[in-house]
């Protein structure tokens, strides 16, 4: 797209949240919040064992209880799609998807296998919890250990998931003639994404197979595309609205399990339901699969790096090949001609896992970047000198071309920040009373990506603008840079853009994910507003004495509310002049964005990032504090600063929380995970955290989208892990390979 | 969820009769555990009977130059009452060490007493649990068992109680004021809680319809020498690892008097007074409190996923017993471990 001349006056500045007040004030209404007449409650009930058929469902007490309106079980419920095609969401990964209620099979420990429904939310909570089920339990493993063996090559690739690259070069042999090595084994366990608004759906039943869904979810189109399809209703009577949407990190980019039941019990009872998920069953509905690294590095004495073998199992349920690329990162970050990756999967007996906050890089990069630390131990080099030795120019696994990688900018001015030279370059040899220090750094990266998308732009004679799509804000800013571009678009006051999104009736977007939001549906918003300033200046043009009659769009600007020839400003006309003029009350145009697949070709876009981390770890009881962590991140343009920064303080924490809080503990003999709430899955509290330095380095990208802009909501977790842990090793001399770090690790006597 | 009949006491006597009448009364305070555990269908009380405008909110001076702390004081209050700040600050720092400012707020001295084991399983109905279904077996036993007992464990249950204040109120030595259907009286806090033992649905030695009134503390004091160590899996909001309280007295750079109760790692707060005495009268020096640690950690046994308690316990009490000699406490709010 050819861009007339954008205002950068608002772009790029740190700008308040558009909806911030509405949120500190609780007037941001939240999937559960909205109102109903008549509504209905439904309580979940939630099976209890990983594996085996249902044998009896006692539903007789909880129907007994005054107020419940019904029980659904696999018995009664009128079937769905019965093709698997139909239950397959925009983002499903191959497989069977899951189907509530589709039969007595249980396929993983917490799945749902009634709904309660209640004309109150408490009534059906108390009869849910008397619905009894007899099982007859199946043979279960929820262990990746156990089932490594049986690992496999997925048949069927995910779609957007590039599968490992072919091997470059002999690996192997040059493993074996290089004078230093490392080969090391790392596990990640598995996480769950714990967004603080609970899953929920009120879905308001207008009419026989017309419904308006409120929803928690990070693609109203999806959400909609899914309801339709597995209940055979048609587009234009189903609306699914997510306004505001209480974080997610990927956890409601799949329609999950509340979506259906609220829509099923809706269409059955001819009623509004709303059903929302506890703290617990949020714990069965997606993960951060749990995966085992094997890495072998090799170097030459100089550092240059000579072998790359990056090998991950991880694990998927038995009903879907969940996929993630999550090797392929390693071999791209540096230049190396020998590299071998490889990546399998191995079923266990839970849910699917789901994408959680840069799926594959946070674990594949955390992995590799801990082992780039144990090589550049082992060769004697400082790992940044190491890191710009071997910098990749271009895209290895591609022979593609970067549209930008401010990467040595990072390195330079995250060091700087951090203050690396205070690095000894010995573990264990700085020492402030109990706590060793140490310092630790890693590289991230995450794609950048620019999908289609669209949107339509709205310019009234009152000069306000109104711009929509169909986008989602997870809590990353989108609502505000939406109102900024489409200002600086038309040169108006951030105050008379009203931007609209969370709503599939607005132009069709994709899911909101992929740190692909700001650059495709800012796009999107960006060509409509183009498409109105055209029209405008057309009717600007031919106005009878226009002073713009001569004018050539080029040389236009258009600023406080006017459209003027460019030096001299005195000849301009206001917005409402022009319309006024032209009879007309409004001007509605789309625009949309989508990738250039000639530009694709030949350039691949990334964003980069180098994250440094002083940590102090007590010598005798284990403990980790983390004074400081500095991210310094190269993303194109920032189009907000402020919310930019939030989304990379967020990123950074979850990072610190993979380094040393965050697991599912496992009942590997009963199937099932135990520290299903709040108070025992834990992430890192206030007292963890200190000072995290966001640093945004410059860089001008012109090709990866119209805007310049790359895309911040994952680049922060990835890389912060591995900082953390190389840190750690630098301080107390241990390589802890188990994530998370938990104090256990770092003071066992054996090592 | 459980239906319950809701009864608001008016007098002490109001609240002993309506938890007299059924065995599955509860007591209802701050309600920051019992209302949890009723949500997760964990507690199925008949009957709740609030407390909350009983008159035990007092702090007061008792004959012998000790406190007296009602049952209701709540542990914000508690923990930044000035008589506690000044003389008991050990108890003050070892409130400040759990849950939350939020709940502190609401907490009650009582409830923190009784409130229920942390073990996942315990929490979880869907698993077995004989201190929640006895009968039903234990699963922490080969399981999730990083936060379990290394002391006093039986063959029926390995949870431990999570409360901070009880070490603290352990190492002080105090008394549990109760009054019940035959009258008041005082149980010396060791024989408040107990061991699980095959009995592990009974956390405590209370009888049905008794009624924490008050916890009374003796007077005492460790001028400075004293700390609240608390070691957990972040540096706040989350229940000890291992905890350690020490109170101390010195004389002429000597170890005069000592006591240390550890957290975390029984179903009781773990005391050992035998050995405490083995430092009377030592110089402070860290072979001694190795050495101290050592014994302390005699006979502990690990489940499995706790085993690294074992160590940490040992360290965690050569750093306390480090810290009060020096008289320099845990500051609760600096999370470095001097
Ligand atoms: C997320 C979370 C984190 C926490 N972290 C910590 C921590 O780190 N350290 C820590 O020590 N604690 C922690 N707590 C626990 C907290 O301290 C207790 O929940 C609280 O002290 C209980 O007090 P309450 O008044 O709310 O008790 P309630 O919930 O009202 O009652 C608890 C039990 O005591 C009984 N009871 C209450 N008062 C009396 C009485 N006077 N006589 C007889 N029976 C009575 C009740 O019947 C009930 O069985 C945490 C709690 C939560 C939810
Ligand atoms: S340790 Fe005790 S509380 Fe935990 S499962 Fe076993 S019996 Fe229940």
């Amino acid at each position: 797209m050819e861009l007339h001349r954008t205002n950068y006056d608002l772009i790029g500045k740190p700008t308040r949240r558009v909806d911030g007040e509405l949120k500190v004030t609780g007037r941001a209404r939240y999937a559960a919040e909205y109102p109903a007449p008549d509504l209905l409650y439904g309580v979940i009930v939630s099976a209890t064992v990983p594996v085996g058929r249902i044998k009896t469902l006692d539903t007789k007490r909880a129907a007994a209880l005054p107020g419940v309106v019904r029980i659904f079980t696999h018995e009664n419920v009128r079937s769905a799609a019965w093709l698997d095609r139909k239950w397959r969401d925009e983002v499903a990964p191959p497989g069977h998807p899951f189907r509530p209620l589709h039969s007595d099979r249980i396929l993983f420990d917490g799945q749902p296998i009634a709904l309660v429904v209640s004309d109150s939310f408490e009534v059906a909570r108390d009869a849910a919890s008397l619905v009894r089920a007899e099982y007859e339990l199946g043979d279960h493993c929820t262990e990746l250990e156990m089932k490594r063996t049986d690992a496999y090559d997925p048949p069927e690739k995910r779609s957007g998931i590039p599968p490992p690259p072919s091997p470059r070069g002999d690996a192997e042999e040059a493993f074996e003639r290089s004078p230093c090595r490392i080969s090391s084994e790392y596990r990640i366990n598995a996480e769950h994404h714990n967004p603080m608004e609970l899953f929920g759906t009120t879905c308001v039943f207008e009419a026989p197979g017309k419904l308006t869904i409120y929803e928690k979810t990070q693609g109203s189109h999806n959400s909609q595309g899914y309801v339709t399809s597995v209940f055979g209703l048609k587009s234009r009577n189903v609306k699914v609205i997510n306004h505001y949407v209480g974080g997610a990190f990927g956890s409601a980019l799949r329609p999950q399990q509340q979506l259906f039941f609220a829509v099923m019990a809706s269409l059955e009872l001819e009623r509004s339901v709303r059903v929302v998920l506890t703290r617990s069953q949020m714990f069965y509905i997606g993960h951060r699969p749990d995966t085992y690294h094997a890495i072998a590095l090799a170097a030459d004495e100089t550092g240059r790096l000579t072998s790359i073998m990056h090998d991950a199992v991880a694990a998927t349920s038995h009903y879907e090949d969940y996929q993630e690329a999550i090797v392929n990162w390693s071999g791209m970050l540096y230049h190396c001609d020998n590299v071998k990756l490889s990546y399998s999967l191995a079923k266990l007996d839970t849910a699917t896992p789901c994408d959680m906050r840069a799926p594959g890089a946070a674990v594949g990069v955390n992995a590799i970047e801990c082992a780039i630390d144990e090589l550049c131990h082992e060769v004697g080099i400082d790992p940044l000198q190491f890191r710009e030795i071997n910098f990749a120019s271009k895209d290895e696994n591609t022979g593609k071309q970067f549209t930008s990688k401010a990467l040595m900018s990072c390195y330079r001015d995250g060091a700087s920040a951090i203050g690396w030279p205070k690095r000894s370059p010995m573990p264990r040899s700085q020492k402030d009373g109990h706590e060793l220090i140490g310092f630790g750094m890693a590289t991230g990266t995450w794609e950048a990506s620019l999908m289609k998308a669209t949107a339509q732009a709205k310019l009234t004679s009152d000069g306000r603008l109104e711009v929509s799509t169909a986008a989602s804000d997870i809590g990353t800013g989108t609502w505000t840079i939406l109102a900024q571009i489409g200002a600086d678009a038309l040169g108006l006051p951030l105050e008379s853009v009203t931007p609209r999104i969370g709503d599939s009736t607005l132009p069709a977007s994709p899911v909101e994910g992929g740190s692909w939001t700001a650059a495709s549906n800012g796009s999107a918003v960006l060509a409509a507003c183009e498409a109105v300033k055209q029209t405008l200046f057309k009717y600007a043009k031919t106005m009878t004495n226009s002073p713009l009659a001569d004018a050539d769009y080029e040389r236009t600007v258009f600023a406080g509310g006017r459209i003027a020839h460019d030096g001299d400003h005195a000849r301009s006309l206001s917005i409402d002049e022009v319309m006024h003029a032209a009879d007309l009350s409004e001007i509605v145009e789309s625009g949309k964005a989508s990738p250039s697949l000639l530009q694709m070709r030949k350039y691949t876009s990334y964003t980069h990032s180098a994250v440094f981390a002083e940590v102090r770890v007590d010598e005798d009881l284990g403990v980790v504090r983390i004074p400081k962590i500095v991210c310094a991140a190269a993303a194109g343009r920032i189009i907000n600063p402020k919310t930019a920064r939030s989304q990379i303080l967020g990123g950074v924490v979850m990072g610190i929380g993979m380094a040393l809080h965050e697991e599912a503990m496992t009942d590997h003999r009963m199937g099932k995970i135990m520290n299903h709430n709040l108070a025992e899955y834990h992430v890192p509290a206030h007292a963890d955290i200190s000072d995290i330095e966001v640093i945004f380095v410059d860089e001008a990208d012109d090709k990866v989208s119209p805007l310049g802009v790359k895309g911040l909501g994952e680049i922060g977790i990835v890389g912060t892990a591995a900082a953390v842990a190389n840190a750690i090793f630098n301080a107390t001399g241990r390589r802890v390979r188990d994530f998370p770090i938990t104090l256990d690790k770092l003071i066992t006597e054996t090592e | 969820m459980n239906r319950f009949e809701y009864v608001r006491a008016d007098t002490i006597a109001d609240a002993i009769a309506a938890l007299a009448q059924s065995a599955e009364a509860r007591v209802l305070a701050g309600g920051t555990n019992l209302v949890d555990l009723m949500k997760y269908d964990v507690a199925k009380p008949s009957r709740v009977v609030d407390i909350n405008r009983l008159p035990l909110k007092e702090v007061a001076d008792t004959e012998n130059g000790g406190l007296k702390i009602g049952a209701l004081v709540s542990n914000s209050d508690l923990a930044w009452h000035p008589q506690i700040v000044k003389r008991f600050p050990l108890l003050a720092s070892a409130i400040l060490a759990g849950a939350s400012p939020q709940l502190r707020n609401a907490a009650t001295t009582g409830g923190n007493l009784l409130q229920r084991t942390r073990c996942y399983y315990f929490y979880d109905s869907s698993t077995p649990c004989n201190k929640r279904t006895p009968g039903s077996g234990c699963g922490a036993i080969g399981g999730v068992n990083r936060i379990h007992a290394i002391f006093g464990a039986s063959e029926s249950c390995i949870a431990v109680h999570p409360s901070d204040m009880c070490i603290a109120l352990a190492a002080l030595d105090a008394e549990v004021e109760v009054e019940g259907v035959k009258g008041r009286r005082l149980i010396p806090f060791e024989q408040f809680h107990r061991l699980p033992e095959t009995t592990p649905e009974r956390d405590n030695t209370l009888e049905q319809g008794d009624l924490v009134t008050a916890v009374i503390l003796p007077a005492t004091d460790f001028g400075s020498h004293h700390t609240y160590l608390k070691i957990r899996d972040r540096l706040s909001y989350a229940f000890a690892l291992v905890s350690v309280a020490v109170g101390m007295t010195m004389e002429d750079g000597v170890i005069a008097d000592l006591r240390l109760a550890m957290g975390g790692v029984a179903h009781k707060p773990w005391r050992n007074k035998v050995l405490e005495k083995t430092l009377h009268g030592a110089e402070v020096n860290k072979a001694s409190f190795r050495h101290f640690a050592e014994e302390a950690l005699r006979g502990a046994k690990g489940q499995g996923q706790n085993d690294f308690k074992i160590a940490l316990a040992r360290r965690t009490i050569v750093r306390a017993l480090t810290q009060a000699a020096r008289g320099t406490p845990q500051d609760q709010s600096d999370k470095t471990f001097r």
